[in-house]
């Protein structure tokens, strides 16, 4: 079960309150017209299936019935950030990496001191 | 004044009696019984019947001006808040709850819900609002007692410990398979808005439920 955090509501609710609703940021091409059948095919039925960091667009279904987002990574399920409707997510898979790389680098560092310390108490 | 038609659900006059007012659980009294409330009865469940429920929808402050203007109340300054107030006019209280960011549920006095929201149209004038009136599509049941809380973590996975749960909050949420308005009114009350369709159900969960705590329905 997740335990999400409503930006309206502003508490954390059961998952069973809301219903996902796939892919988030997908925005109707603005002239339809003018869009040709492959772009038009791409933004009605194509969406992406990333391995880590995705933007979703949910709903809080029984409850204050608003749409809002969720950045998750999709292998670990953990949800990474909420936000509300028409504003932009702040971890971005790029974003997210970059950060990994940071975290993984900042743990090798540690454990060669770690190592280094106790080759000195030795 | 909006130009939106709006019609009185309950006509008086000369054919008021020939139209039967039911309440949601009229047929679940009768069929599934209301045990009486007993010396060692913990929790008691009562339906507050044909109350006037107005769904207020629109900017919240314009709807706030508009609110004090009619009933002297404010809407609720947070989310999840619910404001209650006495009504002035014929007894009864009224109450106004938080249910999403532009949409507000306000109960008023039975039969007073015509009057109330003709008043509110004019006082909004050309705002962008909206109110609908949805008095015959949902109950109110009130629950009271010491094992009311009890009743209640039997029934929904929501948070009702008073820490989570003070009085004056109020959250839609689910009850067991249904949905639920759920509010704290005061310490020992708590009241439920049940949609119509999902009266029966409740009512029987809620006798199931309380059987334990020898659960009374005062009538
Ligand atoms: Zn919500």
């Amino acid at each position: 079960m997740f335990y999400i955090f409503c930006p309206y509501c502003g508490e954390h609710r059961e998952e069973e309150e809301f219903h996902p609703k796939g892919q988030a940021h997908i925005s109707r091409p603005a002239d339809p017209e003018a869009t040709s059948d492959e772009e038009w095919g791409d933004y009605l039925f194509f969406r992406d299936n990333p391995r880590g960091v995705h933007h979703e667009l949910w709903v809080h279904a029984v409850g204050c019935r608003k749409f809002f987002n969720i950045t998750r990574h999709t292998v670990s399920y953990e949800i990474l950030e909420v936000y509300k409707m028409g504003e932009q997510p702040s971890i971005t898979a790029e974003h997210y990496a970059a950060q990994q790389g940071a975290a993984s680098a900042d743990k090798e560092r540690n454990a060669s001191q770690a190592k280094h310390q106790e080759g000195v108490r030795a | 004044m909006s130009n939106a038609q709006q019609f009185d659900t309950r006509p008086a006059g000369e054919h008021a009696s020939e139209i039967a007012v039911e309440s949601p659980l009229a047929y679940s009294m009768h069929r599934s019984g209301a045990p009486k409330v007993k010396a060692d009865t913990r929790v008691t469940l009562r339906e507050r019947a044909f109350l006037g429920h107005l769904t207020l929808r629109g900017g919240a402050i314009v709807l706030d001006e508009a609110l004090r203007d009619v009933l002297g109340m404010s809407l609720p300054g947070e989310p999840l808040g619910l404001v209650q107030a006495s009504f002035d006019g014929p007894a009864g209280e009224c109450s106004i709850q938080w249910l999403s960011p532009d949409e507000w549920l306000l109960i008023v006095p039975g039969g007073e819900e015509f009057d109330v929201e003709r008043r509110l149209r004019e006082a909004l004038g050309d705002a962008h609002f909206a109110i609908s009136n949805v008095s015959g599509g949902q109950t109110l049941l009130e629950l009271k007692g010491e094992a009311a809380r009890e009743v209640l973590m039997k029934s929904v996975a929501y948070d009702v410990h008073p820490r989570h749960f003070p009085v004056g909050k109020a959250v839609t949420t689910v009850f067991a398979k249904a949905s639920v308005i759920l509010r704290r009114p005061s310490e020992e009350r708590w009241e439920l808005v049940v949609r119509r369709s999902f009266a029966d159900y409740t009512y029987r969960w809620l006798l199931d439920a309380g059987e334990e705590f020898g659960i009374g329905v005062e009538r």
